[in-house]
């Protein structure tokens, strides 16, 4: 098992506020972690600083084992790192290819865009997701599932290590939610590492093979899912169980 | 595997308009165009002045000069933008060219002059809207007054109609036309052609004109997902800018002097243009074609009060009205999808 992502003695302070606090993570290829913890927890700072959102105050960030200075999303993606987005970051106007495409458009050597190459990738993707998306629908016309498979469909056009999911099943139908699971199923197989930031913790138990619970900025439980169990992340997450 | 492929193939060629009827159907500048072809077949019949070749002349060399401006601001309204300064750029860039050409300089300095005069107005603009991150309305509406108020202080309060060696090419190129066969084409409507082609072009098959429908519609998910947001919106005010001094080039060929109000109200006309062509000021929806279209009906408009005797203080009435029912149906075929 190589390590593709390790955070060390991570630490985020906006003014007087510690968001993080000495946080310390490690990321094989292929393993799906779940991160949980409540508002506030520091959940989405930590997302943050990995997608290049901002750096941290303090604490190194290493991708396949070499320390990296994240400067913005577009170089945490050039690095490996893909998002998807709890808002998706879909743009509404533009067919489900234009939007897996964005930023990174297929072009001929003249510089004019190959329409028909995009539609054939995007076709491939969605095949691949087994999702019933068209890549030439517009995304105004689209179900809460469908974007999520746009979105998801964006982060497979290159070849990341790892995947930020952003509360990926949050506000999709149930049917949907099977879906998303077994595409994060698949991206394992691929070797690919998952992070999964999700509130709802039977998700978590259904597909990830660890657990990292953040509680007011500090980790305070990682272990494996087949040793825990739903009753205990709930107590690390209210603090009811103080440690694990 | 045959099987998947076939599959596969459907939902790739599937779109979600039934046929190329449905489509047209579902267009705002389909029925725009319509309603143009409508008005020119009416005029016809019941006029015997409007399908003349000299009117019909007129009428294109008189659109083509807002169609020009309207290509621009169909780009940057599309990304979400708005730009009040064109009106006033066509007159600066006029103006540079007007002075240069009185102090003896040849057209091919003349020429460049404005236009990079008019550019770089489109640049400052760009420059404080994209990276200043301030109101593209109220830049716009700052530059509309400085860029009149220089191309007055520049001109000195005098009328020119001197133009140095060059001034017959000047006049030829503005007021002439081109030969296509034996039907005489203003240059001006060449011009408008040649730049809805290069524009229309842009906006479909390159990543810039990809990247303006994607700010109009997201500019969040545009900048997430890398897309060099501030530099799309900096060349796209530079490319209006560009065009408006290309409109006061011709226009000060095809007038033979530049008076300080040329260009003056001009912003809302092509605004209007644009958006009874299908542009939506929300951003993210607007073609090149229904910049031209929605530019043609307004003098055709215009044409058909004069030619019909009836007094032309009708005609912001009727362009007023098109612009409500434009926007009107906007909002009918989002209903009708769902929204």
């Amino acid at each position: 098992m190589t390590t593709v992502l390790e955070l060390e003695n991570i630490s985020k302070h906006f003014g007087a506020i510690r968001a993080l606090d000495d946080v310390s993570l490690a990321l094989n290829a292929g393993d799906v972690v779940g991160l949980v913890g409540d508002n506030g927890a520091g959940k989405s700072t930590l997302v943050k600083i990995i997608a290049g959102n901002f750096p941290p105050s303090g604490g190194t960030v290493k991708i396949a084992g070499k320390t990296e200075t994240l400067t913005s999303p577009a170089d945490a993606r050039s690095k490996g790192i893909e998002i998807v987005y709890q808002d998706l970051a879909l743009a509404d106007n533009l067919t489900a290819a234009a939007n897996i495409f964005l930023g990174r458009e297929k072009t001929n050597r003249f510089g004019v865009l190959d329409y028909k190459g995009m539609y054939q990738r995007a076709g491939e993707l969605f095949t691949e997701l087994k999702s019933e998306t068209r890549p030439r629908d517009l995304v105004r016309r689209m179900s809460g599932g469908q974007r999520q498979a746009v979105a998801i469909a964006r982060t497979r056009l290159s070849d990341p290590k790892i995947v930020l999911m952003d509360e990926p099943t949050a506000a999709i139908s149930v049917r949907q939610v099977a879906e998303v699971l077994a595409l994060i199923h698949r991206l394992k197989e691929q070797g690919i590492a998952v992070i999964l930031i999700s509130h709802r913790i039977p998700d978590i138990f259904a597909v990830c093979d660890r657990l990292v619970v953040l509680r007011r900025g500090t980790k305070v439980g990682d272990k494996r899912v087949a040793d825990s169990s739903p009753e205990e992340v709930t107590g690390l997450i209210t603090g009811a169980i103080e440690r694990a | 595997m045959s099987a998947i492929d076939t599959t596969l193939k459907d939902a790739i060629g599937m779109q979600t308009n039934k046929g190329i009827l449905a489509w047209l159907l579902s267009r705002q500048v389909f029925w725009i165009f319509l309603a143009t072809v409508v008005a020119c077949i009416a005029l016809s019949v019941l006029t015997d002045s409007f399908d003349t070749p000299r009117n019909i002349y007129n009428v294109s060399r008189n659109f083509a000069f807002v169609g020009i401006i309207a290509l621009g601001m169909t780009a940057v309204i599309i990304c979400g933008g708005i730009d009040l300064s064109v009106g006033s750029t066509v007159l600066i860039s006029a103006m540079v060219t007007t002075m240069t050409m009185h102090w003896g300089a040849p057209l091919w300095i003349g020429l460049p002059a404005g236009i990079a005069a008019g550019t770089l107005v489109g640049l400052i603009n760009g420059f404080l809207i994209a990276y200043a991150g301030m109101q593209p309305f109220v830049v716009t509406l700052g530059m509309m007054s400085i860029a009149r108020s220089l191309g007055m202080v520049l001109s000195n309060n005098q009328l020119i109609s001197s133009f140095g060696p060059d001034s017959k090419l000047l006049f030829a190129v503005g007021g002439g036309a081109i030969n296509i066969g034996t039907v005489p084409i203003p240059t001006p409507v060449v011009v408008l052609v040649v730049l809805a082609i290069i524009t229309a072009f842009l906006f479909r098959w390159t990543r810039w004109g990809r990247y303006l429908y994607a700010i109009g519609g997201n500019e969040k998910a545009a900048i997430l997902t890398g897309v060099p947001v501030r530099l799309v919106k900096l060349s796209v005010y530079a490319f209006v800018g560009f065009l408006a001094s290309v409109t006061g080039f011709l226009e000060l060929g095809w007038l033979g002097t530049v008076s300080t109000g040329l260009g003056n109200g001009m912003e809302l006309t092509v605004i209007a243009a644009t958006v009874i062509g299908g542009a939506n000021l929300a951003g993210g929806i607007g073609t090149a074609f229904g910049a031209v279209i929605g530019a043609a009906l307004i003098e055709v408009i215009r044409n058909s009060l004069i030619l019909l005797g009836v007094s032309t203080f009708w005609h912001g009435t009727f362009v007023g009205t098109f612009i409500v029912l434009a926007v009107a149906f906007d909002r009918l075929r989002d209903k009708e999808t769902g929204e």
